[in-house]
């Protein structure tokens, strides 16, 4: 079983080696172009191949053509070499190229190092539970890896091996979560990220035309939840305010660009706090109930009454703030304003404009307008769908009068054009609306199918009204959601279509995990640390506090894991037991056992320097030597021997 | 360099170990990272940065895990050789130029197996082994022998660095131990046998080859010389008979200081006598050895080869 000292690899834990790096690699096939992961897979493959085969390794120069092949297809992919995206791809690359490389320890250790690393890189792309649950595999597989490499095959089979790794990455799970609760948490990116760094993220956009919120709602991704002080309020008052669009060129409605005077918002209810964690949405948008009383201190609202901040938002933040669901808005808005939001497109959709004229001078007053228009859509002829025909040059002449089937921007942006051509200020406002409250864990969960738009009118005297001109021709859009509004055939996420019970009780429940997973372990950040400190009586702890804290922790986890490092069963057998019990009753006579003294000889010392418990010693060294000994061992005689030495000590 | 020598003595306590068996304790185990554990930690700081810099909530738990697990294997290396029981074994003599092997007994009484254990000897190559759970084993820790005489075990450094490789952990063992470098034997022919002073048969002028008949096998003939056709012949009661060779089989060779003084310096005759007593073992000639103040009587077998090589080991002029 000896061995040199093997510094070259040694062909059993090339095996390991693999299935670490696959392991670490794998779950980057997800979002990788697709050429990058069959190379990879065929480097793997090659270098399976050789290990089979006990091949020979490539040389230096092939390696070297290999790994300027790779930059230069990720140089012509991504256009550059760092970044997240192309960064990941090089580390992918260099670790199956390194594959081909592996001819020593220290290359292998260089292997798994790498793989520690591209750990990591699974998190710049998913936090989520699945992502959560892959790192203790992959480190158990990494981890046994190393202790094959360093252990040899003595280090045991495969079992054992993932065994010996598994109690690793147990005994230091206390030390991850000492550091995670109590490592100081630093709020924001040190420098600037990648331009690459958060792409991907779905959200509304800051305009708006026909289709682009239906593309919108058929994505099932949350935009964010909510959790309110009290109870969830009704459906139909939950309208979560996103960009205002004032302008209007007869297909994009834009909001509008300059600064506008603060709003003034009357409450005409008491405020209703809630907590909201919105997803990264790239916007500087709150999407804040309506209308907004109180919020976060690095938002304020526009002129349109819009929660908006300075940066966009990149990661997933909480923020408090509350509303008033009954509220008065800008009763005396500025004529500047008023005129901007009467503004139609010169020559489009004539149509459309003869029609409400008609109704200017027919009815009496705005609202009888605004019934009228509703009314209209209200009739039958008009269907709410997902998937409208295409409108030509005049899209709301073609819709109100022609195709008559399409989606709530489609009727917000109608309403609209309507009410101004009657006189009457209207805009579109965009956000979501609604929500589904989940009963597990009392969120209600805010997703991109809940996105809509509605239209604000201004009437004098009362200012803002909100008029949803979807819940006149769909009701149940307001009051259910949009599965609900929808027919079978529409392509929504399956996510939101679901009806059987036991599936969305199912839903539910993975919903508040991955709520909890959010809130508790996704969203630990500096204000939660202090919350959390604060309950267990550390209310005001500063950074020092918590590297003492930190200190202390890990020093006592690291003392108990020595503790079980050198705790040693004690093997004694009962004999051996017995007979140094009677040996610690001699030493507190005075009368030390030397290492190399027998029994006997020991009696004999005993009898010079402790004489009152000669007998009794005589007697046990005599048992003692009987029970390990003797043909047979009669433990009994030796423990009452013991025994009556005890007892005579003690008098 | 006293000073460091003194700084290392008093930091490690060398001391000898003595020829009892031993058990290391956590005072004479010591430990440092690796490069690999310095690599470890230069990812981890690199990995944390980035964690905190893209916000990154399992980057920070992963990041933690990894150096929980840095501390962890720190203590499992540490452990490896904690409470490892060390006895020192054999060592059989070795020519100089050879290779001694000092046997060290590793015992352990822990349940879980001890992997990647490396001994070294100061001067020494480094040997691997591993230790059963509640199991011992045998490990020859090699030193080249260089000069005849006694080779002292140096300094024995003990180090693991299982199971992560991040840590070294290491002990110093100086187990009472040591080798007996027999000189180099010289491949020179052997001299001629002087007249044998007891008669005996007459020597003549044959070469080896002449066989000159059989005498009854004495313990300490070689093998070589045993006539196997003629016991194979026998039914097997008959004591094996060793075949004769004219030419001084009976005759005794005298290996005698004086006659190596061609040879040039002490160590070289020393070498010189050496091959001679190698090479007369080997043909079975009985040989006595003379050096200056000391000598062996003349005589054939094991232990009077081990006897001569001893003698020409340890002499000093």
């Amino acid at each position: 079983m000896t061995r040199p000292p093997a510094e070259t690899l040694e062909r059993g834990a090339t095996p390991w080696l693999f299935a670490a790096a696959l392991a670490a690699v794998l779950p980057h096939a997800a979002h990788q172009p697709a050429w990058l992961s069959v190379a990879a897979a065929l480097l793997f493959a090659w270098s399976a191949g050789l290990w089979w085969r006990d091949g020979r390794l490539p040389g230096r120069w092939p390696l070297a053509a290999l790994v300027a092949a790779g930059c230069a297809g990720i140089l012509f992919e991504f256009r550059t070499l760092f970044g997240r995206d192309a960064g990941v791809a090089l580390l992918v690359v260099l670790t199956a190229l390194k594959l081909l490389e592996m001819r020593s320890r220290r290359d292998a250790t260089v292997v798994v190092t790498l793989g520690y690393f591209l750990l990591l890189t699974h998190f710049l792309y998913a936090q989520d539970i699945p992502a959560g649950l892959w790192l203790p595999v992959a480190l158990c597989l990494l981890t046994a890896a190393l202790i094959r490499l360093h252990g040899g095959s003595a280090a045991g089979g495969p079992r054992r091996v993932l065994g010996q790794a598994a109690l690793l990455c147990v005994q230091s799970l206390p030390f991850m979560l000492v550091l995670f609760v109590l490592f100081p948490r630093v709020s924001g990116p040190l420098w600037g990220l990648p331009q690459d760094a958060h792409a991907g993220l779905t959200g509304l956009s800051e305009t708006m035309t026909p289709g682009s919120i239906a593309d919108l709602v058929q994505n099932g991704e949350l935009a964010f939840s909510v959790r309110f002080d009290g109870a969830i309020p009704p459906r139909d008052k939950l309208y979560w305010r996103g960009p205002v669009l004032e302008h209007y060129d007869g297909r994009t409605w834009r909001p509008h660009p300059g600064r506008q005077p603060a709003p003034r918002v009357e409450a005409r209810s008491a405020p209703l706090g809630y907590e909201t964690t919105l997803e990264p949405h790239r916007q500087t948008l709150l999407l804040a109930l309506d209308a907004p009383t109180a919020l976060p201190p690095d938002f304020a609202v526009d002129g349109t009454l819009t929660a908006k901040r300075l940066q966009p938002l990149v990661e997933r933040r909480r923020f408090r703030a509350a509303a008033s669901l009954d509220y008065r808005y800008n009763a005396d808005e500025s004529p500047v304003s008023l005129r901007r939001n009467l503004a139609l497109p010169p020559g489009r959709n004539p149509q459309a404009r003869a029609l409400a004229e008609s109704w200017r001078t027919g009815e009496n007053g705005p609202d009888g307008v605004i019934r009228r228009a509703l009314a209209l859509f209200g009739s039958r002829d008009f269907a709410y769908t997902l998937q409208p025909p295409l409108l030509g040059e005049q899209p709301i002449d073609d819709f109100l009068f022609t195709t008559r089937r399409g989606f709530c921007e489609h009727y917000a942006a109608a309403f609209v054009v309507l009410m101004r051509a009657a006189g009457i200020p209207a805009r579109v406002v965009t956000g979501y609306q609604g929500g589904e409250a989940n009963p597990v864990d009392g969120y209600l969960v805010v997703r991109q199918s809940d996105a809509h738009a509605w239209a604000e009118v201004w009437l004098a005297g009362e200012g803002w009204r909100r008029v949803d001109p979807t819940s006149a021709v769909a009701p149940e859009r307001v009051e259910t959601g949009v599965a609900a509004a929808l027919s079978a055939g529409e392509p929504l996420p399956a996510l939101v279509r679901v009806r059987a019970d036991w599936l969305r009780t199912l839903r539910y429940r993975w919903e508040a995990l991955n709520n909890a997973w959010n809130q508790h372990v996704i969203g630990y950040d500096e204000r939660r640390q202090r919350e959390l400190l604060g309950r267990f009586g550390f209310p005001d702890i500063d950074w020092r506090g918590l590297a003492a804290a930190l200190g202390a922790g890990c020093g006592l986890l690291l003392l108990a894991l020595l503790g079980w490092a050198l705790y040693r069963r004690p093997r004694h057998e009962p004999v051996q037991a017995l007979w140094r019990k009677a040996l610690r009753q001699l030493a507190r006579s005075g009368v030390d056992c030397a290492p190399w003294e027998t029994p006997v000889a020991l009696a004999r010392r005993v009898r010079e320097r402790a004489p009152a418990l000669a007998a009794d010693f005589e007697a046990v060294a005599a048992a003692y030597l009987r029970a390990r000994y003797g043909p047979d061992g009669d433990l009994a005689i030796l423990r009452a021997a013991v025994a009556r030495l005890s007892s005579r000590r003690r008098t | 360099m006293r000073l460091a020598a003194r700084l290392a003595q008093s930091l490690f306590r060398w001391r000898s170990d003595g020829t009892a068996p031993f058990r290391l304790g956590q005072r004479r185990i010591f430990m440092l990272p690796t490069r690999g554990g310095l690599l470890y930690a230069a990812a981890l700081l690199v990995m944390l940065i980035g964690a905190i810099n893209y916000n990154l909530a399992l980057g920070h738990a992963l990041v933690f895990l990894l150096a929980g697990l840095g501390l962890t294997g720190m203590v499992h290396t540490f452990r490896n050789l904690h409470g490892l029981e060390i006895a020192p074994g054999r060592v059989e003599p070795v020519f100089a130029g050879e290779t001694a092997q000092f046997e060290l007994l590793l015992s352990s009484d822990r349940p879980a197996p001890r992997c990647g254990l490396r001994l070294a000897a100061l001067g020494g190559d480094t040997v691997e082994t591993a230790v059963d759970g509640g199991a011992g084993r045998k490990i020859a820790v090699p030193l080249p022998g260089r000069r005849r005489g006694w080779l002292e075990l140096p300094r024995v450094r003990l180090s693991t660095v299982y199971p992560l490789g991040l840590f070294t952990a290491w002990s110093y063992l100086q187990p009472a131990m040591r080798c007996l470098v027999y000189p180099a034997p010289h491949p020179i022919p052997l001299p001629a046998p002087a007249p044998a002073a007891t008669g005996g048969t007459a020597g003549g002028a044959g070469g080896d080859e002449d066989f000159a008949g059989f005498r009854a096998r004495q313990p300490g003939d070689s093998p070589r010389h045993v006539a196997w056709k003629a016991a194979a012949r026998e039914t097997g009661d008959r004591p094996l008979l060793i075949k004769q060779f004219a030419g001084g089989s009976d005759g005794e060779l005298r290996l005698d200081w004086a006659s190596t003084a061609e040879f040039g310096d002490t160590e070289s005759r020393i070498s010189v006598l050496a091959g001679w007593v190698v090479a007369a073992d080997e043909a079975g000639l009985r040989h006595a050895l003379n050096l200056p103040g000391q000598s062996v009587a003349a005589g054939l077998g094991p232990a009077h080869r081990r006897r001569c090589l001893e003698t020409l080991a340890l002499w000093s002029p």
